[in-house]
């Protein structure tokens, strides 16, 4: 019995037996003695392992505690049998002198396998080195992945999150204009231009009224001035109107590739609905890797102090002015956390008549929020109702008045996604919130106001292109004179706002970042040098990237081609940023953390994607297609083509496709669907309830070891 | 790869995949740097040779880490107890903090790495010796007293299971893996 140290006897301890209280030392305890947990069962077949595996050049100071020792036994090899899979020597955590030695062992064990396992043995170990190299190799072609690196060392994880991200969105809109291309445009343009013996037909749509089907695009009318060229690429009208970029191009029935018939409708259709199937998918694994360890507890995983403690320290920062910044920014978080909870504690003693003037402020305030939304959405209607009325005016000759008339909508989105965020975040001070639920509030509502802007403007679109008065335009369904061909209008529509938003960025970081940059580093005044240099703000510049990609994903439909300017766009946006982070920007003194923004980044995006769904679905489902242009001319909306198709489709598999899609099948299938779902949250409350039986049950073990432990010393030292 | 003798011959160089988590780009990148930091008489044995701790402690990715001194601890296999490391001490420490290492032997090593007094459990005395090292050196970054005692009460209610004031390994892994940031903070390229 060696010594047994100085055990502070724990005389606040009270020992029962009711498992629900919780037992706190009141003094801290020291070390319990080492000798007595030396001889536990535990430790001792934790050595004899080791001894079995380990050797000289061993790791130094073994750690005398139970835990140490337990991680010890982890680095034992597998000793009964050679049934057991045992894991390649490289997990364990060994030095490298000592995983030989275990590898060693471990092939020595194989031979003693019968043929088939070690076979079997071999070819997994082949197969995962195959794999490793494959893997290896296609790193190298992830796009940027220097520039990410070296933006991590300097910076740290957040903001390499958001060019992550950038990234994600940049080989999420080549994927979808490869779809689009492959599927859509391609086939229209081999039969247009009828190479390889294509050729397409172009059936007249039979029952419709004639005046609905006239369409005149005016495309290159000869000679014209310049700037009517330029005029046309801003705004997607004239030269581009009549090109593969919009809707109207592809007013193509059927394409004829030697004896194949292509149904370009239904291609269209199918495309639309792969590439938003294909977003969803995508954005939906990329979500649940970042969020792999699930909650068992009803803590908020993103801002316990663990995590913030334990995974705090961003170990791939290079720069020391990095580091520096990432103490302060550490500090400053853990300060902030254990202030906010402290208030907490306050709020919980708030008095009735302090929470019914709180209750009745915060109301108060969302009627302010919800009336300058109000505000933004009447203004958005009114500018796009005037830009449709007057941009169709034809004698407007004067280029800029054009322009900007045309541009009005865009223009005026962009005003209220910069002037609607201020406002929330200064409103948001009086509603005396925690600081963390005040930074998510102000970001539910900047991300609202930003995609219903798109959706009031399409709405208004839409109340405009519908507008029936009198009853020839009635036949049609939609107003046959300013809109013949009403997809392509919504196209460019899209179109110019993604241009607009491009060079807003654009402009902002030539015009107004880097003169502050200069004015801040050569002017040494005093109201400039409080000023200072903007902050990278993460969540306002994902909210950029996101209005983007949401319009991106409904103009796709309209403009075949915008994922490709998309691509392009946001390729130049990532060097955009890059340059005016390095040397324009200085980095956020709040810390925002790579986990939790990762999943935010990908949440809002997901709000976007769902978002995007329901104009395009209106304008599928419900809107009449056009009859002057495009592949819908004989159906009466998009959708139509679908039961079209089906109804050409052998009987027997017509059946089941109306099956699937009654209400015999859909009532069962939604009853079993509730019945899963019921017995997977029974199941969840279950395994909670024992996680927690075990962990009472794992505080009262740890207590009566040291009960024990104890009297034993007491009777020990008292013989 | 520079001269002649700073080559690593293929046999080794396969069995380090092998051992390790590297690829055999990462593994030549890093015997590059190793070389580096010996003196040119040497760099033909780099692979046998031991580099002192303040060399390492000169490269980048070290430099700015408020661990560099316990991860020289933690990786050294030197016997004389100068912290001094070979190359493979420094491939087994690229090993851990590479990405495709697994969860399980980053919190090992990250538990080893955080216990600063080597007794195999995180007390308190350890944990606030790691909240300083977060908030960096100096008088006026130091959290207050008060504000450390709060800090550490709710680490330990967040992770002590058992209750006896301490984190022990098991308790570290677990509390680790359901930490979403863990995985991507701890991690070194070169």
């Amino acid at each position: 019995m060696s010594g047994l140290g100085a055990v502070a006897e724990p005389s606040g301890w009270r020992l029962g037996n009711r498992s629900s209280e919780v037992f706190l030392p009141e003094e801290p305890r020291a070390a319990a003695p080492a000798g007595f947990l030396q001889e536990l069962p535990s430790y001792q077949s934790a050595l004899r392992r080791r001894a079995a595996g380990g050797g000289t050049q061993e790791r130094r100071a073994a750690p005398q505690g139970s835990a140490g020792l337990r991680a010890a036994e982890a680095g034992g090899p597998e000793q009964e049998g050679g049934e057991l899979p045992a894991r390649p020597a490289r997990e364990y955590p060994l030095t490298i002198a000592e995983k030989r030695r275990l590898r060693d062992c471990q092939q020595a064990d194989i031979k003693h396998l019968s043929g088939w396992k070690q076979w079997k043995r071999t070819s997994s170990k082949s197969l995962k080195k195959v794999l490793s190299e494959v893997k290896e190799l296609s790193s190298y072609l992830k796009l940027w992945r220097h520039d990410i690196h070296s933006i991590e060392g300097k910076f740290g994880t957040g903001i390499q999150s958001y060019f992550s991200f950038l990234r994600f969105l940049v080989l999420l809109n080549f994927i979808i204009f490869i779809v689009m291309f492959s599927f859509v445009t391609l086939p229209s343009i081999i039969s247009k231009y009828g190479i390889f013996n294509s050729s397409f037909a172009k059936i007249p749509p039979k029952n419709i009224e004639p005046h609905c089907t006239v369409y005149k695009p005016n495309g290159n009318k000869g000679l014209v001035y310049f700037y009517t060229y330029l005029k046309d690429l801003l705004s997607g009208t004239g030269f581009l109107e009549v090109t593969s970029l919009f809707y109207g191009y592809y007013t193509i029935d059927a394409a004829w590739f030697s004896v194949l018939r292509y149904n370009l409708p239904l291609a269209y259709l199918l495309a639309t609905f792969a590439y938003l199937a294909l977003s969803l998918l995508w954005i939906i694994i990329r979500s649940v890797e970042g969020f792999k360890q699930n909650l068992v507890h009803d803590e908020d995983q993103f801002q316990s102090y663990c995590n913030k403690v334990f995974a705090g320290w961003d170990f791939c920062i290079t720069d020391p002015n990095a580091a520096q910044l990432k103490h302060r920014s550490l500090q400053y978080e853990l300060q902030t956390d254990l202030e906010e909870e402290r208030l907490k504690r306050k709020i919980a003693d708030r008095t009735m008549k302090e929470k019914l003037r709180i209750y009745s402020l915060r109301i108060f305030i969302n009627i302010i929020v919800i009336a300058v939304l109000s505000g933004c959405f009447y203004s958005i209607y009114r500018a796009t109702v005037f830009s449709q009325e007057n941009s169709s005016d034809v004698g407007n000759t004067n280029f800029q008045a054009n322009l900007l008339v045309q541009y009005l909508p865009s223009i005026v989105i962009t005003l209220a996604n910069f002037i609607a965020p201020q406002i929330f975040s200064i409103l948001i001070g009086f509603e005396d919130y925690s600081p963390a639920f005040e930074i998510r509030l102000t970001l539910m509502r900047c991300v609202f106001v930003r995609l219903a802007n798109i959706g009031v403007l399409l709405f208004s679109l839409w109340s405009h292109i519908s507008y029936c008065a009198t009853d020839k335009c009635k036949a049609c369904g939609y107003n046959y004179e300013l809109y013949p061909c009403w997809e392509s209008e919504v196209g460019q529509e899209m179109y110019k706002l993604m241009i607009f938003d491009f060079i807003i960025i654009l402009g902002v970081t030539l015009f107004v970042d880097f003169p502050r940059k200069l004015l801040v580093t050569h002017c040494s005044c005093k109201p400039i040098q409080w000023c200072g240099l903007q902050e990278f703000g993460i969540s306002d510049n994902v909210l950029e990237i996101i209005y983007g990609q949401t319009i991106c994903w409904i103009g796709t439909f309209f403009s075949p081609l915008l994922p490709a300017i998309a691509t392009v766009k946001y390729f130049i946006i990532f060097y955009i940023k890059k340059i005016s982070l390095i040397h324009t920007r200085k980095p956020a003194a709040k810390p925002i953390r790579a986990s939790s923004s990762n999943f935010f980044f990908l949440v809002v995006l997901l709000i976007g994607l769902v978002l995007a769904f329901i104009p395009l679905g209106i304008s599928i489902a419900h809107i009449p297609s056009s009859k002057a242009c495009g592949p819908f001319r004989s159906f009466n909306t998009s959708w139509a083509v679908v039961p079209d198709t089906i109804n050409g489709l052998p009987t027997g598999l017509q059946q089941v496709l109306y099956g699937i899609a009654s209400e015999a099948f859909a009532v069962p299938f939604f009853m079993v669907i509730c019945l899963v779902m019921f017995y997977f949250v029974a199941l969840a409350g279950a395994h909670k309830r024992v996680v927690e039986q075990l962990r009472e049950q794992l505080v009262l073990e740890s207590r009566d070891k040291l009960f024990l432990i104890r009297k034993i010393t007491e009777a020990q030292s008292h013989p | 790869m520079g001269g002649s003798g700073s080559v690593l011959p293929r046999a080794e160089l396969s069995e380090y995949q092998e051992l390790t988590f590297l690829s055999k780009q990462e593994i030549l990148l890093a015997y590059k740097r190793f070389s580096e930091l010996l003196p040119k008489e040497e760099r033909r044995d780099a692979r046998t040779a031991r580099v002192p701790k303040g060399r390492i402690l000169t490269l980048p990715e070290l430099r700015a880490n408020p661990f560099q001194h316990r991860i020289c601890r933690v990786f050294s296999t030197s016997d004389s107890g100068d912290d001094s490391m070979s190359f493979e001490d420094f491939l087994d420490m690229l090993s851990v903090f590479s990405d495709s290492a697994t969860s399980d032997v980053k919190s090992h090593y990250a538990f080893r790495i955080f216990d600063f007094d080597d007794d195999g459990t995180l007390d308190r005395k350890d944990l606030e010796k790691l909240v300083n090292c977060l908030t960096g050196q100096g008088e006026e970054s130091r959290l207050s007293n008060a504000e450390m005692e709060q800090l550490i009460q709710n680490i330990l209610e967040e992770s002590d299971i058992d209750k006896d004031g301490t984190i022990n390994l098991s308790e570290f892994q677990h509390v680790v893996s359901r930490s979403p940031d863990f995985v991507s903070s701890f991690k070194i390229v070169l």
